[in-house]
């Protein structure tokens, strides 16, 4: 799929910003022209820099009643034409899953980012948590998939953001953003350039929008006013939207492709970062925030003659597998430390059939690197 | 359809799938009409609907973009739409349920932001796609599959309700008045701003059977008996008023 360079509109060089902030820049380097949100914590400052960014470039900003209106109007923007986005955290995004379903029945591209903190339910609004990770795959009903992106610093959060529009309107699926409340607060540097590279949907004069043979399942995408009469619906359709709630070889076939289209394409979608596992005995394997103390155990460890490694995870959804199952393979023991009760660990267990340690923390606070540095000894 | 009408209708579409006398199919042609009457561009109309019988009404059947949403929240995806491109020309049609019970929050926010929306709420005081369930606009007293002895709550007063929010345009029609339900749908077109117009239309398979009517023919006499437009209202009693339902604009404001 073609791709293009585009001029950004904030200033080249380093910056100092709380991932929130970057977010909402990587955001708007992307093409992002439509924002609808509501205030949660802790991702209020994004919509609040979204808000002010996006007056700036001539976009729409608005600030709907509720997370529901949020997501829909997003949606709806985007089916307009735009490239349109939410952030929330766990609350707001368990408010969101239905809608999140519409837009991945209906090919919709989208950007949520979820600024996770500690759950269930109201839980502790202002501390950190990764419980949101199944949720991201799961949460709406049905069988469906979406991209899910695990950011680790400011920079990612512009970084993965930015990643996460051109996914999702290469893919024509909502793309998440799995952010944390640690990453979303942190201040530090990050650096930004003068020109970034964009996708655009595809288009395609009478094409039809819901239904393709090319190999890469993604059908264009029209959008209103363009003369093509959409029939959008989120009822079971064949190619052109026409609804098909009868017919099981369409719901069949609908539900393959939606599927297929992001399985099958997973190489493009999948990033993992390795650091020592050439020779590592015992592999970390971890995400987002507790990436980086799982990353200061590993080299702390290393210099005492520990074989260890560490296998970041960049994107949780579609899961890593081929990944964790190299990474697993060969060694003696897997540890998957989160902000959670093993949701990854799980999935690690299934790709890879290794041994794996868990280590969990759901108290609200991020991982020590002490707590995974004691984990690693005890097993070395 | 009449022949005329015919490049208004999605090709490939046959048949609507409404029951025998539902009031639905004389909505639909009154909103084709309106159109027609008034040579919108159908390449800058943009129709979103929500999901009961009366959402079924632009979707599939209209020659247009049409954009079929999730319960309630078609209002939330058209606010969207229309502020991302405001040269589209966005109608909003579906059910009471929809647009006044799960949707009610989107239905008073959008009304309260006075966005260029035209709504048209088909009426027909039941959730008549899913069997007959009460709705937020049943009548007090009336039997439906889960109110069997009757509906302990007032319905909503729906032209009071969007006009207390900040619409800009409130009418009330019934299907049994064709031509002034197709001049108000014209106005809304026109009016630039909320504008929500809610248009009684009977449901004899889930309301009607249940209560009293038993043939939609009879449905439709009752509505032609108790429909007066709010000129003549103004000029009968209180008691005269009795059993009557009010019709008509009730707010017209420049936006």
């Amino acid at each position: 799929m073609p791709s293009r360079w585009v001029k950004t509109t904030f200033p080249t060089g380093i910056h100092y910003l709380s991932g929130n902030e970057a977010a909402a820049e990587g955001a708007i380097a992307a093409g992002c022209r439509f924002y609808a949100g509501y205030p949660i914590t802790p991702s209020s400052e994004l919509m609040e820099r979204m808000a002010v960014r996006l007056r700036e470039v001539g976009g729409v900003f608005m600030q709907m009643e509720d997370e529901i209106a949020s997501i829909s109007s997003v949606i709806g923007a985007s089916w307009a034409g735009a490239k349109a986005m939410t952030a929330t955290s766990g609350p707001g995004f368990s408010l969101m899953q239905e809608s999140i379903g519409y837009a991945a029945f209906t090919e919709t591209p989208c950007v949520i980012i979820d600024v996770q903190r500690a759950g269930p339910c109201t839980g502790q609004a202002t501390r950190v948590g990764s419980g949101d990770i199944m949720q991201a795959k799961w949460g709406s009903h049905g069988d469906y998939q979406i991209i899910a992106l695990s950011p680790w610093s400011a920079q990612e959060m512009y970084d993965l953001t930015l990643r996460a529009f051109n996914l999702s309107e290469q893919f024509r699926v909502p793309a998440l953003v799995m952010a944390d409340e640690a990453v979303g607060h942190l201040r530090e540097n990050m650096l930004t350039t003068a020109k970034v590279e964009v996708w655009d949907r595809k288009k395609e004069k009478g094409g039809s929008p819901f239904g393709t043979e090319e190999e890469d399942l993604v059908p264009p995408m029209p959008f209103f006013g363009e003369g093509e009469r959409l029939l959008v619906t989120g009822s079971t359709h064949d190619a052109y939207g026409f609804r098909k709630t009868d017919d099981p070889e369409a719901h069949a076939k609908l539900v393959e492709r939606i599927n297929e289209k992001i399985l099958r394409n997973r190489k493009t979608i999948v990033e993992t970062e390795n650091y020592f596992l050439e020779d590592s005995e015992i592999v970390v394997i971890a995400y987002g925030f507790t990436a980086r103390t799982s990353l200061y155990a590993v080299k702390r460890l290393r210099k005492e003659g520990m074989k260890i490694g560490l296998l970041r995870l960049k994107t949780l959804w579609p899961f890593p597998e081929e990944a964790v199952r190299e990474a697993g393979g060969e060694v003696k023991k897997v540890v998957v430390p989160e902000m959670n009760r093993q949701q990854v660990a799980g999935e690690v267990r299934k790709a890879c059939q290794c041994d794996v340690i868990p280590v969990n923390q759901t108290n609200g606070e991020v991982i020590h690197p002490e707590t995974i540095i004691e984990v690693l000894r005890k097993i070395g | 359809m009449v022949r005329a009408m015919e490049k208004y209708i999605r090709p490939g579409v046959k048949l609507t799938p409404f029951c025998p006398g539902c009031g639905h199919g004389i909505l639909m042609g009154s909103i084709l009409r309106a159109i027609d009457e008034l040579k919108m561009d159908m390449k800058k109309m943009l129709f979103v609907s929500g999901i009961g019988c009366a959402a079924w009404i632009p979707s599939p059947h209209f020659n247009g973009d049409t954009l079929h949403t999730l319960h309630g929240r078609a209002l939330a995806f058209a606010t969207g739409a229309k502020l991302y491109n405001p040269d589209l020309c966005v109608m909003v049609v579906s059910g009471d349920g929809d647009l006044s019970s799960i949707g009610g929050n989107h239905l008073i926010h959008a009304a309260r932001r006075n966005i260029d929306l035209k709504v048209i709420c088909a009426n027909n005081m039941i959730y008549g796609m899913t069997g007959g369930q009460v709705a937020s606009t049943t009548p007090k007293g009336a039997k439906t599959s889960t109110t069997g002895e009757g509906n302990p709550y007032r319905p909503f007063d729906l032209c009071k309700l969007v006009e207390a929010a900040g619409a800009s345009y409130v009418a009330k029609y019934s299907v049994t008045q064709p031509v002034s339900l197709i001049n108000s749908i014209k106005k809304a077109l026109l009016h630039v701003g909320f504008s929500f117009i809610e248009v009684l239309s009977p449901c004899p398979t889930q309301f009607g059977r249940r209560n009293r009517a038993d043939r939609p023919d009879e449905m439709i006499q009752d509505l032609i008996r108790q429909c007066i437009l709010k000129g003549e209202a103004e000029r009968l009693t209180e008691e005269e008023l009795e059993g009557k339902i009010i019709t008509g604009e009730f707010l017209e404001c420049p936006k």
